[in-house]
């Protein structure tokens, strides 16, 4: 990466597990290993997609940088001017202040709006409880990030039923915006909506980003709409991450045999691109039982006995910035 | 074409749902015709009553529902013999006359495979079902046997294991393989498929896609496959149905609809749907405005309000269909040089 | 650009604004059977709280027109020593709405907050909260108001509304509890505690009034219940002084069989009153079940 980029949220050996109990003692039996052990790093003012199959963990690794699930372990440093801070050891305070420097757009719009409330009041509530005191800077505020998603303030007396999905998901992100948030983390903010809507909300979403030069966290299980957004992109598999490349670089020349498959599952509404498909075989394992050694062994089509030992780190490959976790690129520098 | 070729014969269907005591209508004017042995893609976004149409054909609608039209004719075709069955007139949608149709001759695969099964029954007993009840006099055992063909042909993999377990012991995408497998136990020829991996992911996605192009090629299955996925349509389908606010807008082979792109609602949505390997800076287009509610619509084209075309002309009436080239027809006044079909 | 918009947004667009509660009122209005309930609702009560005002005289017995048919001076005729049945029906029908409404509100509130407790915070605190309220319905109630009776050695009013608070607010609790369970998964939820709102306000200002609906439902066929309840403990003579009147306490007197078949306006006005009630509010119930859930609309 450049040099000039100024890092905003550094991720170190991250886990989120869950515990799994039994019996009437809760005892734990095992761990549902969400997030297993992911280091990364944002850029202020770019996008990071993160995409993988359901269960991957990518949802969680987002809950966990906002801090909504806790961590099991590991670091998540935010930087604070210049100073990095671990917010996992925030304290109630520390962390409400963290709250107005990362915001978060969810899935399902549908649901996202309280719906026995306005949307007036679903506004106005966040301000409230940042101590935006008075009335007059409140509506300021609710004017300013509804232009910025083309909705006209007369809608703010509305109930959220009497909205479309695509009309929702834009309140749910000028809602995210009013506390002017640094990092903008999204968790499948278009997947729920009809393919003729996704554009004008992805659109939006880039317009936004550079009149604030916001930074996002793009989760999301398509890969096509996590490449059209994204600077870079995360791939993950099992709670793990298995590439991070430029988004150009990852479709280019994608290196892990599982983005490769990924890449060529996605569907391609050209009639006249004859591609070999390459079908995975098999399922996603359970990730409370994780195979040994590299977790996509069993599904992988250049399996090596060292792979169903060791799990391999990640390692830099090809372009600059360009990483990934697979023993076939291992051997090859070390040969 | 003779009933031969023709597996299905659709025309002039309408369906309405009686709802707050007033008449909305879902489904307007479609027709269309599904070849022997051929996938057909009917697409579309949520509420274009891509799904209601074919539930319509099924019967399976509720009570609540007004289905009218000219003509639903399956033709079944057995040894040779063809037997003409008009949908339409049967009056019982769940009498014996429907059920024997459904199962043996036409299937339907959901959208949803986790709630597809019923849980508490083994999945092998759940195919069965079928079976027994259209083949009187077969035996358990007899059954079972063909569950497992079924299963092995599937790829379930270890059958034998796998056809005394209950559904929350399959993944996502085994269970949608039973579903599959329910549905073709009987062997029927026309299979239609309601978004059937909506609910998967990408990889597992392309494993079912597979199968169902197998069944098509090989067993010279007939496929309807219902989707909002442009890509799935140009991998699957050899004729697409293109519908918006209950009618078909465009209609025609894959090579019309893709190359020959003609009404600006297909054209709108193929490119605004991100595809990989967008050059870096390239933008979306973006459709404006958003689907109108049913209950709403004044007449005149659906799609009016949306399109960058629009003219007076378009909202004084329903549009007709424009015939541009055989079996390319286009619901738009663009086209009004050619001539009106039905 | 607030400057030109100094008149707030929300007076701006009063006039856009919709309103959930008029759209509720003409869904509410609509439906026949829910407006009947209520008018025979609102008109008991209105009828037995005017009496109970006038001040009808219920207790002083009419001697010379003991046991006499409906008629005669006396609208619903006279109990067996002389009382007025009608001024007993009305005055009866003041404390068994009482008892019915201030039990049903009080037990849904407690019953309320401890499943908004348990639904939300999970946990240790709803295991231990479940499992009161699991013991709590295995008393019997009846062995539950004689253990009372027999302690305080009176029987009064506030035994009974103690006693049916103390062992009625389950059934709220176990349905706010489960909605709780349900609604605190709502994306909406987890965006209030991406603001960093508290605890507290999430739970009583974003999640109940999402689960407004079903127990606004339940504490008003709640009503029906516990005056039914009331009646029945009255009648055998567990309920309260038989000097105060209730419905059940009127009926009491139709424990004897001479009673029953010989004079049947004794038993059967109090009944009807019973009955009309209870039909009332289970109809305006169900009305309301119909007209506020979010579902449907």
């Amino acid at each position: 990466m450049s040099e000039k980029k100024e890092m905003i949220f550094k991720v170190e050996n991250l886990r989120t597990w869950f515990p799994i109990t039994k019996g009437a003692f809760k005892k734990v039996v095992g761990h549902v290993k969400a997030v297993d052990d992911v280091s990364l790093e944002v850029y202020r003012g770019e996008t990071l997609g993160i995409v993988g199959e359901s269960g991957c963990g990518k949802s969680t690794l987002g809950k966990t940088l906002m801090m909504l699930e806790k961590a099991t372990d590991g670091q998540v440093l935010f930087n604070y001017d210049g100073e990095f801070r671990d917010i996992t050891k925030f304290n109630a305070k520390e962390m409400f202040d963290f709250r107005k420097k990362v915001q978060m757009v969810f899935q399902d719009p549908y649901s996202a709006l309280n719906p026995q409330k306005k949307i007036y009041t679903s506004f106005e509530e966040p301000l409230k409880v940042h101590g935006v005191n008075s009335e007059a800077e409140r509506e300021a505020i609710m004017q300013k990030v509804l232009k910025m998603v083309n909705i006209q303030p007369d809608y703010l007396m509305r109930y959220p039923h009497e909205f479309s999905g695509g009309q929702r998901q834009r309140l749910c992100i000028a809602r995210a915006l009013e506390v002017m948030p640094e990092v903008l983390i999204c968790d499948e903010p278009v997947s729920a909506l009809d393919v003729s809507i996704q554009a004008q909300v992805l659109n939006l979403m880039k317009d936004i980003q550079k009149e604030l030069n916001l930074t996002y966290l793009f989760i999301a299980h398509d890969l096509s709409v996590v490449q059209y957004m994204s600077d870079r992109i995360v791939v993950m598999y099992l709670g793990k991450i298995v590439e991070v490349a430029d988004s150009r670089a990852l479709y280019d020349e994608p290196l892990h045999p599982y983005t490769k498959a990924l890449l060529s599952a996605i569907p391609v509404p050209d009639i006249h691109k004859t591609k070999k498909r390459q079908v995975l075989e098999g399922e996603v394992p359970s990730p409370i039982h994780k195979p040994t050694g590299c977790a996509f062994h069993n599904r992988c089509p250049h399996c090596m006995e060292i792979c169903k030992q060791v799990d391999p780190a990640m390692t830099c490959h090809g372009a600059p910035g360009h990483m990934v976790a697979c023993h076939l690129y291992n051997q090859e520098q070390q040969a | 074409m003779d009933n031969r070729e023709i597996i299905l014969d659709v025309e002039n269907l309408n369906t309405s749902f009686i709802s707050d005591r007033k008449e909305v209508k879902i489904v307007k004017n479609v027709s269309f015709q599904l070849k022997r042995g051929s996938a057909l893609a009917v697409v579309g976004e949520s509420g274009c009553g891509k799904s209601v149409t074919m539930n319509s054909i099924m019967r399976f609608l509720g009570s609540n529902a007004r289905v009218k039209a000219d003509k639903i004719q399956y033709n079944a075709l057995r040894d040779g013999k063809v037997t003409e069955y008009r949908l339409e007139s049967i009056k019982k949608p769940h009498g014996p006359e429907m059920r024997a149709l459904r199962g043996p001759e036409m299937s339907m695969v959901f959208q949803d495979p986790m709630s597809s099964l019923n849980p508490v029954y083994k999945v092998g007993d759940q195919v069965a079902e079928g079976l027994l009840q259209h083949n009187k006099g077969m035996t358990k055992k007899q059954a079972r046997e063909k569950v497992l063909e079924m299963f092995r042909k599937l790829g379930i993999p270890d059958p034998e294991e796998r056809i005394d377990c209950y559904p929350h012991q399959f993944s996502g995408g085994m269970k949608q393989r039973v579903v599959i497998a329910i549905a073709m136990i009987c062997n029927p020829e026309l299979i239609i498929c309601d978004e059937p991996t909506t609910a998967l992911d990408v990889t597992i996605q392309a494993q079912i896609m597979e199968l169902l192009k197998e069944m098509q090629v090989k067993d010279g299955k007939s496929i309807i496959l219902i989707t909002h996925n442009m890509g799935l349509v140009a991998e699957m389908a050899d004729e697409v149905c293109v519908m918006y606010m209950g009618r078909v807008v465009e209609f025609g082979s894959l090579e019309d609809v893709f190359d020959r792109t003609s009404h600006p609602y297909t054209q709108a949505l193929l490119r605004s749907v991100p595809v990989l390997g967008l050059a870096d800076g390239q933008k979306l287009e973006t459709i404006p405005g958003a689907t109108p509610n049913p209950a709403d619509l004044k007449g005149g084209c659906e799609f009016a309000d949306r399109c960058p075309f629009c003219t007076d002309a378009c909202r004084a009436r329903d549009i007709p269909m424009f015939e541009l080239s055989p079996g390319h027809r286009v619901r738009c006044l663009k086209y009004q040089e050619f001539p009106e079909v039905l | 650009m607030s400057e030109v918009t100094n008149v707030s947004i929300k007076e701006q667009n009063k006039s856009a604004a919709s309103s959930l509660l008029k759209k509720n009122i003409r869904k509410f209005l609509r439906n026949k059977l829910a407006v009947l309930g209520l008018v025979i609702v609102v008109g008991m009560v209105a009828a037995c709280v005017a009496c109970a005002i006038a001040g009808v005289d219920y207790a002083t017995p009419d001697l010379t027109n003991m046991k006499s048919a409906p008629g005669n001076g006396h609208l619903f005729g006279t109990d067996t020593i002389g009382r007025d049945l009608f001024a007993r029906v009305m005055f009866g029908g003041c404390y068994s709405i009482f008892i019915g409404v201030f039990c049903s509100v009080v037990s849904g509130i407690i019953g309320a907050v401890l499943g908004a407790i348990a639904g939300y915070f999970g946990g240790k605190a709803d295991m231990v909260l479940v499992r009161i309220s699991e013991l709590f319905q295995t008393f019997p109630q009846l062995v539950l108001v004689m253990m009372l009776v027999a302690i305080l050695g009176t029987r009064g009013m506030v035994n009974i509304l103690l006693i049916f608070v103390f062992t009625g607010w389950m059934t709220t609790f176990r349905m706010v509890r489960n909605e709780f369970l349900s609604l605190k998964g709502e994306t909406y939820v987890k965006v209030c505690e991406a603001f960093g709102m508290s605890r507290s306000n999430i739970m009583f200002k974003q999640i109940l009034p999402n689960v407004m609906t079903p127990i606004i439902v339940s504490t008003t066929t709640n009503v029906a219940v516990y005056i039914l309840q009331e009646a029945s403990l009255s009648f055998i003579g567990l309920g309260i002084q038989d000097s105060t009147p209730t419905w059940g306490n009127i009926l009491n007197a139709a424990k004897s069989v001479a009673v029953v078949t010989n004079q049947w306006w004794i038993w059967v006005f109090p009944g009807l009153a019973i009955t009309l009630f209870v039909l009332a509010i289970n109809f305006l119930g169900d009305g309301l079940r119909d007209v506020l859930d979010a579902k449907q609309q």
